[in-house]
């Protein structure tokens, strides 16, 4: 069943190519060079480049094949390329990567570089992140809209792609591993909220496309499916991927960032004037 | 510590984002309803093909300019999807005014180039009268063309009989006489709608 062709992809995009490509160089380049007390451990390590890994998978192999001809794998898909990956990278903290790179950057550049981060900065007021984050699922989902995406191919690659750095720009900004008690990063609480609150719109979206009797997707019904399933089901399952695996995953960031709320009170490390430990209790 | 250089581009880039928005929604919400099917003009690719006609003679989209174009994908076997389609157009056609129905030519694709034979297409268009152009290719040459346009085909396990299904788009691209994607024409849609798109786009891109 298995052959090398299934590796390469349905749809050559170089771009997207020449992006993971770079992101890896950066990456391996950076562990190469950086001081060793510097360097993240191998699980760390792994952890990124499997994120990393299942994205490119996801849009450069026979993957991108199914996902364009099957509602739930094209649902799959955006799982893994606006939740999975991005959680994983974020998670395994390539921080020390970008300050790295961050520190090669000569000074004659930085002026040019400031818009960059403006847009960045922007994009990650917590209250705008959460927006984007459900907006754009929402947008992508929009029937009318979902159904020109699939004809245009210009369109499905704008998709794909935002869908991806929108990922990581929230997935970042939840696990972003420097103490808001020290840093400008977001409060620990905050993010929390804002990971139950993009929950809620996905449960009820996802909700809607399995509940929903009749068919919402019907472009798949136009450009025929990969393999014969009964519309129905194709609707159903999608539904339960939109609707489930993200819940959960809201549910598991909110605990990975809780255990760390814990993990600093206990060290008590903050320059924040902490109450007793009593009045957490 | 944030200076005033990174506070004024954060205005601006909050400004871009917004601008950006609002032309988001301008787009999706100015739909003119002037068409029937679904206008898909800047959605695909102007028509492109390579194929193999039913006397056996290869044929580019380019030896059918001047035409308004149907394309549609399907197999001579088909036992539901594709006479009906077939008969439906056919039937829009003979409704239009009859200086136009010379402008519209249906492009049947047969994605099932094994069975479909040139001699076996040969009598599939002569079946469905003159405005009907039968085509087939190699598997790879209709994978690209599919690819294309956004769909795709693929083959059931045959039965002791060596028959077999074969799934395929449901919807009727349309193209205009230089070759320009213009419509796609979905399940359902009534033959006197299809009709009156066509003649507009025939009488529209004629002037």
């Amino acid at each position: 069943m298995f052959s090398l062709e299934m590796l390469l992809p349905y749809d050559f995009s170089p771009l997207t190519v020449i992006f993971f490509v770079t992101v890896l160089g950066l990456y391996v380049t950076a562990l190469k060079l950086m001081p060793s007390e510097d360097r993240p451990g191998p699980l760390r390590i792994f952890t990124f480049l499997l994120g990393l890994g299942i994205c490119y998978a996801v849009m450069q192999t026979v993957f991108d094949y199914y996902s364009q001809y099957m509602f739930f794998v094209h649902r799959g898909q955006h799982l893994i390329l606006h939740h999975l990956g991005p959680f994983l990278m974020a998670l395994a903290n390539p921080l020390p990567i970008l300050r790295f790179w961050n520190r090669q950057i000569p000074d004659r550049a930085r002026p040019f570089l400031a818009p960059f981060g403006g847009v960045y900065r922007t994009l990650q007021q917590p209250f705008i992140a959460a927006f984007l984050f459900v907006g754009l699922i929402y947008f992508w989902l929009w029937p009318s809209i979902h159904f020109d995406a699939m004809l245009s191919r210009d369109l499905y690659w704008v998709m794909n792609w935002s869908m991806l750095l929108d990922g990581m720009l929230f997935w970042w900004l939840i696990f972003d591993p420097r103490s808001p008690a020290r840093s400008d990063a977001v409060g620990y609480g905050k993010r929390m909220l804002m990971l139950a609150l993009v929950a809620l719109p996905q449960m009820f979206l996802g909700a809607w496309i399995v509940f929903n009797r009749g068919m919402v997707y019907d472009v798949y019904e136009v450009c025929g499916r990969a393999w014969p399933m009964a519309p129905e089901t194709d609707q159903l399952i999608g539904g339960v991927i939109t609707w489930v695996p993200p819940a959960m995953m809201s549910i598991i960031a909110i605990l990975i960032v809780l255990r760390r709320v814990m993990h600093e009170d206990s060290k008590k490390t903050g320059k924040r004037d902490w109450k007793p430990q009593e009045a957490h209790q | 510590m944030r200076s005033t250089a990174s506070a004024h581009w954060q205005l601006a880039a909050a400004r871009v984002t917004v601008a950006f928005l609002l032309l988001l929604l301008a787009g999706c919400f100015s739909d003119d309803e002037q068409w029937n099917a679904k206008d898909i003009s800047s959605l695909m690719p102007d028509l492109q093909f390579d194929l193999i006609r039913s006397n056996g003679k290869a044929v580019e989209a380019q030896d059918l300019s001047g035409e308004v174009r149907l394309v549609f994908f399907g197999f001579t076997h088909c036992p539901d999807v594709c006479p009906t389609t077939m008969v439906q157009l056919k039937q829009a056609i003979e409704q239009m005014p009859d200086k136009l129905q010379e402008e519209v030519r249906i492009v049947f694709v047969s994605v099932d180039p094994k069975r479909d034979t040139p001699e076996q297409l040969a009598s599939y268009e002569s079946f469905f009268g003159d405005r009907v152009i039968a085509l087939t290719g190699s598997e790879p040459q209709l994978r690209e063309l599919a690819k294309r346009y956004r769909t795709t085909f693929g083959y059931g396990t045959p039965d002791e009989d060596g028959n077999y299904d074969v799934s395929h788009s449901s919807a009727v691209y349309v193209f205009d006489q230089q070759g320009r994607a213009r419509l796609l024409i979905r399940d359902g849609l009534p033959t006197t709608a299809i009709r009156d798109d066509l003649t507009s786009l025939a009488t529209r891109s004629r002037s």
